[in-house]
């Protein structure tokens, strides 16, 4: 390991540091903001749950490498854009999250969505102020899988030659050195872990009920 | 009132839920539907807030058509109440009680304190506000569940098996005050159970369903129990169902015989010897503590004069007769006595005197010789609401140790 | 995307050692290679952990750490090592399969795990009352009974390796990474979508074709009595003997529904693999 390197390349490797984190978050954010809704419409009306699921797992079926370099023709941006990394991990994450919110907000308690009706409440603000919070820890450990596979999927665009982490394995390869990859590596599990633990924080803030039970 | 108009519900795949179903219920009774699983009763209830719509005929509250009303809206007019309470898990206690007067457009800080002095009304602490559901146990969620249903002042309430799923104690200590609030409150309540001694103590109307949605019986407790209408409702409210009867009847004047007592920790008084030694029958005195409170029974024979009367020494009593008690637990208190004899109560728990087990039989025939009014449904809207008679002391239970 | 269309029908492209047919061969060839080794590996493994019960989170935790690893980085790394320690044949072939054949473990153990231990305990039960050894009752009850989720755990994987094996064209192996990899190159974009295109077919087919496989092994009585309700991805996370029911103020998931829900966004998340 070779830390002179290191020393000498800091400047870049933060560069690409930054980059990788925000190609890999953006798309997260993204896609949960849009599963929400269509995760919603998929949970309600059950006929397009099915045609929703069906395109999700299609889409998944596809390569990253394969949308990277397909989207651009289809969206009329550059190969080399790191918009496409953005749209094709967005696609990614919304196809991953439309079944988990529709299975969360499926597995929230019959008899509460029961009494949320009984009492009054329409279906819209019923899904926003009871079914959806109650999702909360389900969606958020879906997230965290999204979260995760984003971080790495954004390393294959180096391929591509978009700079971000990923240009550590593609250099360390051109220069048949150990040391960019293995702190490519290492950077991809760190940033993963943090984003991972990030997401439970957030999950854990935003139910304290579940927190008070335990401490019961 | 609400008064359904031959309402009734069939499934899309031809199943009948309800049956062509007439019913009036008064305002400010308590009205409880009940019957076997799949007669029908719950449809028929989640048709009066529109969760089920019907497929034929008309549901009216107060002369107007249910259906003629934004369903949301007319909810949040009716108080809901379900087995396991169905609280929001991610809400306080406080803010779960709250819900529909927000819901409604009160400020949350309103709702709030309204919603603590409610709790407090339900018998909750209100240190129990900033709990969550899954903090509490079974019993004090339905509580909340009955506060949140209140929390509008809803005239109507609708009440789904809500005490079926918590253990016997508790729901003799809900359906009391469940009646208690009642008489505060006098709301339009509509009760389903399946549970035929509960529809009995707490209903002022009984309306029986046969499985397949019909409606069997509809009358006052006491008829339903002394006269059912057909071969179904006398099997589903079952054997007992004379024995049952007579907690409609006070006790009125029985009799009540003084009683020798025996003081707990006290020696045994020296003419409490049996008047006759040679028969070989358990001669039986009442002990009492310090506040003249019934403790259980001893047999004299073998304690003999002077000893100390200790609790090892007690056999325990029987179920009490209190000052306002039916026919039912003056027969009870005398049968389940070791000596034969009932002990009656004061309201303060204090031994009165004690009731022979004939005497309240010859009550019995003294009151038959009286015939109930009989109670058609249409003579129901005509007559004035009776609260069912007889209501049970506090604590029939067993003379404590 | 019509200049990949004609380079797709382009008959010069079909021939010789950079054409079409030649590429689809290695491309499937390191699929298959990988796929093959990783079954050997993870179902008796899987069947293993899922007739006993023992290492389950052990699997779990496996699979958790790998999604996190970035495949690209971990490929190139080995492929490094074999280019500097490993004779000329081998240098880069092994390596690769070596990183595709440990993509693709994880579906494939883990599917077969839950599958195995989903069995009906009262089939299991009967089986072993009629008489059968443990071994028996593995491969004639419970085998048969797991295989839609073992199939759909191998589709999985298929799908794992399909994706790295595209990028590893750029260890200079073949397969239909290296129209991208060289469309880039060159500049050459009717390739690189081409290849794109190409690469996103053979990993639909091949999916769409171990559905159909599945069709018609599985037996027709599986769909819903000897495995609750039939084998789910729901039934990634065995539930553990003796989870105590939702309690009272249960409306919200309990943890059993999140472990779950995190393992099957896993199994989704992992068909696209870390590539």
């Amino acid at each position: 390991m070779n830390w002179n390197w290191l020393n000498r390349n800091t400047d870049q490797i933060l560069t690409w540091l930054v980059q990788h984190i925000w190609l890999a978050a953006v798309p997260t954010v993204l896609g949960l903001l849009l599963a929400l809704p269509l995760g919603a419409i998929a949970f309600r009306y059950r006929w397009s749950y099915t045609v929703l699921i069906t395109l999700a797992g299609l889409l998944y079926t596809i390569p990253s490498l394969a949308l990277f370099v397909v989207l651009p023709g289809l969206l009329g941006t550059r190969i080399l854009d790191p918009i496409n990394v953005v749209i094709a991990l967005t696609l990614y994450t919304l196809a991953l999250l439309v079944r988990v919110v529709a299975d969360a907000l499926d597995s929230v308690s019959p008899l509460v969505r029961q009494s949320a009706v009984a009492m009054g409440y329409r279906p819209l603000r019923s899904l926003i102020t009871v079914q959806l919070p109650l999702a909360i820890p389900v969606i958020g450990a879906g997230l965290r899988v999204a979260a995760v596979s984003n971080v790495s999927l954004v390393s294959v665009a180096a391929l591509l030659g978009i700079p971000q982490l990923g240009q550590l394995f593609t250099t360390g390869f051109q220069l048949n050195f150990f040391t960019p990859i293995i702190a490519g590596i290492v950077l991809c599990l760190l940033v993963a872990a943090v984003f991972d633990g990030l997401i439970q924080l957030a999950v854990r803030f935003s139910t304290p009920w579940e927190r008070a039970v335990k401490r019961r | 009132m609400i008064s359904f108009q031959s309402v009734s519900k069939v499934y899309p795949d031809g199943t009948p839920a309800v049956e062509d179903l007439t019913i009036e219920i008064p305002t400010g009774e308590i009205t409880v539907f009940v019957g076997p699983s799949g007669c029908g009763k719950t449809t028929s209830l989640r048709m009066i807030n529109r969760m089920i719509e019907p497929t034929g005929g008309a549901v009216l509250i107060d002369g107007k058509d249910t259906r003629s009303i934004d369903a949301p809206a007319l909810r949040r007019g009716i108080g809901y109440v379900i087995q396991n309470a169905g609280l929001f898990p991610h809400r306080t206690v406080l803010d779960n009680v709250a819900t529909v007067p927000v819901l409604k457009g009160q400020s949350r800080r309103a709702a709030r304190a309204a919603a603590g002095e409610l709790l407090a009304r339900v018998g909750l602490d209100s240190a129990m506000g900033g709990r969550y559901p899954a903090q509490l146990s079974g019993g004090q969620q339905q509580r909340v569940g009955v506060a949140r249903a209140l929390a509008a002042d809803p005239p109507v309430m609708l009440m789904d098996e809500p005490f079926s799923a918590v253990d016997p104690v508790v729901r003799e200590q809900l359906q009391d005050e469940l009646i208690r609030l009642q008489a505060e409150l006098g709301k339009t309540i509509v009760f389903v159970t399946h549970d035929i001694d509960e529809a009995v103590k707490l209903g002022d109307g009984i309306a029986v369903f046969a499985v397949g949605g019909r409606l069997a019986q509809y009358a006052s407790p006491a008829e339903v129990l002394s006269r059912p209408a057909d071969d179904f409702v006398a099997d589903f409210v079952g054997r007992d169902r004379g024995y049952r009867a007579l907690s409609f009847t006070a006790a009125g004047d029985l009799p009540l015989h003084d009683e020798h007592t025996v003081v707990l920790g006290r020696p045994v008084p020296a003419d409490l010897a049996p008047p006759d030694a040679t028969v070989d029958k358990p001669y039986w005195v009442l002990v009492v503590d310090g506040d003249r409170q019934p403790r259980g029974w001893v047999d004299v024979r073998e304690l003999p004069a002077g000893r100390v009367v200790t609790v090892g020494d007690l056999v325990l009593g029987g179920s009490l007769a209190g000052p306002t008690s039916s026919l039912r637990t003056a027969l009870d208190a005398a049968l389940s006595s070791p000596s034969g004899r009932g002990v009656a109560v004061d309201e303060d728990g204090r031994v009165i005197g004690t009731v022979a087990a004939q005497e309240v039989l010859a009550a019995i025939e003294v009151a038959r010789a009286v015939t109930p009014a009989s109670f058609s449904p249409e003579d129901r809207s005509e007559q004035p609401a009776k609260r069912k008679q007889g209501s049970e002391p506090a604590t029939s239970a067993a003379v404590p140790s | 995307m019509t200049g990949a269309l004609s380079w797709l029908t382009d008959p010069a492209n079909w021939t010789g050692s950079a054409g079409i047919p030649t590429r689809l061969w290695q491309h499937l060839w390191y699929a298959l290679l990988s796929l093959g080794i990783a079954i050997v590996i993870a179902l008796p493994l899987g069947a293993l952990i899922g007739h006993t019960g023992k290492g389950t989170g052990l699997v779990s935790g496996l699979a958790n750490a790998l999604r996190a690893l970035p495949t690209l980085g971990l490929l190139i790394m080995l492929a490094l090592w074999g280019l500097n320690t490993l004779p000329g044949s081998i240098a880069l072939l092994g390596p690769t399969i070596a990183v595709l054949v440990i993509l693709a473990i994880p579906p494939i153990l883990s599917n077969t795990y839950a599958g195995i231990a989903a069995v009906d305990p009262d089939t299991r039960d009967a089986a072993k009352g009629m008489g059968m050894t443990g071994g028996q009752v593995l491969v004639r009850v419970e085998l048969p009974v797991a295989l839609p989720l073992i199939i759909s755990g191998v589709r999985s994987a298929y799908l794992q390796v399909v994706a790295t094996a595209t990028i590893a064209a750029v260890v200079s192996l073949g397969g239909f990474g290296r129209y991208v990899i060289d469309g880039l190159a060159q500049q050459n974009y009717p390739m690189m979508v081409g290849g794109a295109l190409l690469v996103a077919l053979l990993a639909i087919i091949g999916d769409r074709l171990l559905a159909l496989v599945a069709h018609f092994a599985v037996s027709p009585g599986i769909t819903g009595r000897s495995v609750k309700a039939r084998a789910t991805t729901a039934d990634l996370v065995v539930r553990r003997p003796g989870a105590a029911e939702v309690q009272d103020g249960g409306g919200a998931p309990d943890r059993d529904g999140v472990e779950s829900a995190m393992a099957r966004a896993g199994q989704i998340a992992d068909r696209t693999g870390p590539l």
